[in-house]
């Protein structure tokens, strides 16, 4: 067994000013003076906390996000003064797919690495679109991998990168055929990806390489930014190089474990040409997922190309022509991955997809339809206070929005410390690694490899309703509206 | 029968019982009667909340005519009193009447008054729980009838599972069926022993039963006035894992003696004075994950009844590690039989993809009861990611176990219970059309109490409202009589409700409606409806 893999969180209370769901609406007038007043017996001290932020101009952020919309205060007091509502620049954030509540937990799961626990039961809908079509199974009696949560027992989030032939293959007197296994080792399935809009500025590269350091995983970066990155921190850097970068990049090649190259006809030359520079490499090609993936990557795999990097838009689904969006990442990945399987390639090709993946259940649920392991960008900019509010910025002459600097953005993720940045993504990946032991744990899979393409452990949407109702009388909803 | 004659139909017990009806089991201890009658149990807080908010501008003259014109008791002007008091929010109807003629708004001669959607009860509640739902629930565990119609009681938002069922007669365009004649008795009561093992029969009078919520997870107020409703509808309440507390002894007979995998506090005596055992493999809210009481809320007292150090977090495991296989699973059920010889043994699973394969082994096992909790309920605190995505929502879970165990040929051989996000009359309702016997609820019960759901059970001192906290300040914020009442009273204006629908599908008994499919619909949008 190897070490136990253990993520080092720390609490990062953010430096960004954070916005809270729920207000206090203090009216003020009218205010009996009854000294029995329910704002000091408020269970959170939010009104001493706000009306010392008020006193204190040095004050580190705005204590709106502390109301947990108990009531008590509103319901104890003498003369009903007080109101609660929900804020409004809460509402705001995000967009349909980025929802505030998405972006709240990330913030609290950087601030502390823990999972997020709440009590009550579900708050959300029933099912939506996407990954809120899909529940994961657990197990009822046989398996004891939960304890694997409380360490006595391992689960391992172990993938291996790299292609795994079923079987050695010799010539008639015993020389081995089969190329020696190069697999490259991650123990978490998470590598840092690029934010996927012009977001990012030295210093947040800079702390995607240290937290992948720390993490043993990857961080993809830019070619420009793999420049600054120390020869120690090479092996957990993964650069994205087109044939000019490549030239100029001979030293960082020769430290890496894995580059990318972009989809391209000459794809498979550029990656003959990173593989003349470092024999030991292994080349991921990064691809948009789109329907003519499962074949792009049949073709691509004839060329002797085995890991590729499939990368859904921002909110999970497939970029079709023109930027319009198509299926999301559980129809489009289960068909990639059943073709695969069909031709009997999957054990041969790594998949890694991005896009879209914001939540740890994501992480999961995209390995379940199909994914090796996962590559997260957005989710890391929300980790550092973004508030995913690209689109009302200007853009440049690219079309990318510009965000991030200190005119622009709310949150500076810019001019982010690296240090803090840094472990504010680990905190982040360390909350996530503790979810998917869980979502393993409970279904009794000892490790996230065997989780790859188990739909049978999995339960989606469409066949549970036609099971479970399919007998019933179907009546349009505006029936009953109307 | 009307529905508010269904209350007095039922039996209802008298504060000096006959010695036999203090023995429906097999406890030693006095068992207490507690009365089942209705009373007003108004909200405990000073000021109630209400959908709408009504305010009244300093250019009010206190005329009286708003408390003359209000037909709902909202504006109050007591004899020998200058001024018109504070209006009762919570009973104002909203725009259905202020835009009328004659309401308040209208009547007011100096237009001092203004009835607008109250922004905190927005704050309240969820998809699921949606605001009205909560305060729907509250009116009816303050009044004991169903609650008005301005508020939705019957479905919330979540825009799925119960939230897109509904019975044809609540569609247009259905025929609806011959109703009952006027009078006739509906019988709401459900047997929970069909094996036909020899063991004592357990009836109830509800086909609803509390679910299991420990004593360190609530207060021993909520314990209590849930074992004491239970008592007062001959139904159940049970332990949940934290062990039997001492205050429970007078209510014996109706309480279930949880054994889970912590086995905090389970001592043969338990096992022994119940007359129902159930074991909790797992939990909806945190299927596959075991429980998790954080070192806050163990208390000195909760340490003491569950055998363990105060202040230490407790883990229950998952699963039951002496459980690894259908036989192991019947060793256990063997083991509670032989040391209580006449209780019935209840197995609580989660709702796995083979969940109907789980029930077929537990009844071969030996349980009475089957008890499915689905994914999404649940009261105490659960990992997030747990309680959205692991195993099924309880709606898809019921109707797989139900055709499963009719197709086996044992589904009257077994008492099929669910829970798991049943929040209302309805639910309840289609939860046995869908087939199954009958439910466990927490969370409603807990919002009968006045819980607004802001999910804070779990951290520091616990629940601010009380209700799920053993701080001593926090836990007398609500008084026993009061918890209790507001349980009868729910369980009566829901009871009126069973007793309304049964009546309009021209039954006579829950018992007929059970995997009655064809009287429910489900709405879907028009392109999934063309498919």
């Amino acid at each position: 067994m190897p070490d136990r893999y253990h993520i080092k969180t720390a609490a990062t209370p953010a430096r960004f000013r954070r916005v809270g769901k729920f207000a206090n609406v203090d009216w003020r007038e009218d205010c009996s003076r009854c000294s029995n007043c329910v704002k000091l017996r408020c269970l959170y001290d939010v009104y001493r906390h706000e009306s010392a932020f008020n006193r204190d101009p040095l004050s580190p952020g705005e204590t709106l996000d502390e109301c947990k919309a108990c009531l008590s205060c509103v319901q104890g007091c003498t003369k009903g003064l007080l109101n609660v509502s929900v804020n409004p620049e809460f509402l705001n954030m995000g967009d349909e797919y980025w929802k505030p509540d998405i972006l709240l937990t990330t913030w609290n799961q950087a601030d502390t690495g823990r999972i997020p626990v709440s009590g009550a039961g579900y708050r959300g809908r029933f099912k939506g679109p996407g990954f809120d079509s899909i529940w994961t199974d657990m197990s009822e009696i046989v398996r004891p991998t939960r304890d694997g949560i409380h360490g006595r027992e391992y689960i391992s989030t172990t993938v291996d990168i790299g292609p795994k032939p079923l079987r050695l293959q010799f010539t008639p007197d015993g020389v081995m055929l089969t190329a020696p296994l190069r697999l490259l080792e991650l123990q978490l399935p998470v590598i840092l990806d690029m934010p996927a809009w012009a977001a990012q500025g030295a210093r947040l590269a800079a702390a995607r390489i240290a937290a992948a350091k720390q993490l043993k995983t990857l961080a993809v970066v830019r070619a420009g930014d793999a420049v600054q990155a120390l020869p120690k921190q090479l092996p957990s850097i993964a650069p994205v190089l087109s044939g000019e970068d490549i030239a100029n990049s001979q030293d960082i090649i020769e430290g890496v474990r894995m580059a990318q190259v972009p989809d391209g006809p000459d794809a498979a030359a550029l990656a003959g040409k990173l593989l003349s520079i470092n024999g030991r490499l292994t080349v991921c090609v990064r691809l948009p997922l789109s329907p003519a993936s499962a074949g792009r990557i049949v073709e691509l795999n004839r060329a002797g190309l085995k890991v590729f990097h499939l990368c859904a838009n921002q909110h999970g689904r497939e970029r079709l022509e023109g930027g319009r969006p198509g299926r999301h990442i559980k129809d489009a990945l289960r068909e990639v991955h059943g073709r695969l399987v069909a031709e009997g390639l999957r054990d041969e090709i790594t998949l890694i997809v991005s896009g879209g993946i914001a939540l740890a259940e994501h992480m999961a649920k995209t390995i379940i339809c199909g994914a090796d392991l996962v590559a997260v960008d957005t989710a890391l900019l929300v980790a550092l206070g973004c508030r995913v509010c690209r689109d009302a910025h200007p853009r440049d002459a690219a079309g990318e929005a510009k965000c991030g600097s200190p005119e622009l953005c709310p949150a500076e993720t810019d001019s982010a410390d690296c240090e803090y940045a840094t472990q504010r993504i680990v905190n982040l990946m360390g909350a996530w690694h503790s979810q998917l032991i869980e979502v393993l744990g409970a279904m009794g899979i000892r490790e996230v490899r065997r989780l790859r393409g188990e739909v049978g452990r999995a339960i989606f949407m469409e066949d549970i309703e036609k099971e479970a109702f399919g007998d019933l009388c179907r009546v349009p909803r505006s029936q009953v509206s109307a | 029968m009307t529905t508010s004659d269904a209350a007095v139909q039922v039996r209802i017990r008298v504060s000096t019982p006959e010695p036999e009806t203090q023995r429906l089991g097999h406890s030693d201890w006095p068992q207490q009667i507690v009365p089942r009658e209705v009373h007003p149990a108004p909200d405990r807080y000073r000021n109630a909340l209400g959908k709408y908010t009504v305010d009244r501008l300093a250019a009010c003259r206190s005329c009286g005519r708003c408390v003359e014109a209000c037909r709902y008791g909202v504006h109050r002007k007591p004899a020998g009193y200058a001024f018109t008091l504070r209006p009762l929010e919570q009973l104002c109807i909203g725009p259905d009447c202020a835009e009328t003629p004659g309401s308040c708004v209208s009547q007011c001669p100096q237009k001092a008054l203004t009835v607008r959607p109250n922004a905190t009860t927005q704050c309240m509640g969820d998809a699921r729980w949606s605001s009205d739902l909560i305060l729907a629930t509250w009116r009816q565990a303050a009044t004991g009838h169903a609650a008005p119609p301005h508020l939705e009681s019957r479905t919330g938002a979540s825009g799925g599972g119960f939230d897109s069922l509904r019975f044809k007669f609540e569609v247009p365009g259905f025929e609806p069926p011959t109703p009952v004649p006027a009078g006739t008795e509906i019988d709401t009561g459900l047997d929970l022993n069909h094996r036909g093992d020899g063991r004592p029969q357990a009836h109830i009078d509800l086909p609803v039963y509390g679910g299991g919520m420990s004593f360190g997870s609530v207060s021993i107020h909520t314990i209590l006035g849930k074992a004491r409703a239970a008592a007062a509808w001959n139904t159940f309440t049970c332990t949940g894992e934290g062990g039997y507390h001492d205050r429970l002894k007078p209510y014996d007979d109706y309480v279930i003696t949880q054994v889970a995998t912590g086995l905090f506090g389970v001592r043969e005596d338990t096992i022994q004075r119940v007359r129902i055992v159930e074991f909790k493999y797992a939990q909806g809210a945190k299927p596959g994950l075991g429980g998790h009481l954080l070192g806050d809320k163990n208390t000195p007292a909760v340490a003491r009844m569950r055998e363990a150090v105060a202040g230490n977090a407790l883990f229950s495991p998952f699963p039951f590690h002496s459980v690894y296989s259908v036989e192991d699973h019947k060793k256990h059920v063997d083991w509670i039989k032989e040391v209580n010889q006449r209780c019935l043994v209840s197995v609580k699973v989660s709702t796995p993809t083979d969940v109907d394969m789980v029930a077929v082994g537990s009844y071969y096992a030996g349980a009475h009861i089957i008890h499915l909790d689905g994914s999404y309920g649940g009261t105490g605190a659960a990992p997030d990611i747990a309680k959205k995505n692991i195993a099924m929502p309880i709606e898809y879970a019921v109707p797989k176990v139900h055709k499963f165990l009719t197709a086996e040929g044992i589904r009257d051989k077994v008492t099929l219970i669910a829970s798991g996000g049943i929040r209302t009359a309805y639910d309840v309702l289609k939860t046995i059309a869908l087939g199954a016997d009958g439910v466990v609820v927490g969370t409603v019960e807990m919002v009968a109490l006045g819980c607004v759901r802001c999910a804070c059970c779990e951290s520091g001192r616990g629940c601010p409202r009380g209700i799920a906290s053993t701080d001593p300040e926090l836990m007398m914020q609500m008084s026993l009589e009061w918890a209790t009442q507001r349980l009868i009273n729910l369980n009566n204006a829901w009871r009126e409700q069973f007793v309304e629908v049964l009546s309009r599908l021209g039954m006579t008994s829950i018992r007929e409606l059970r995997g009655r499919t064809d009287v429910l619909c489900r709405l879907e949008d028009e392109p999934e409806v063309s498919q």
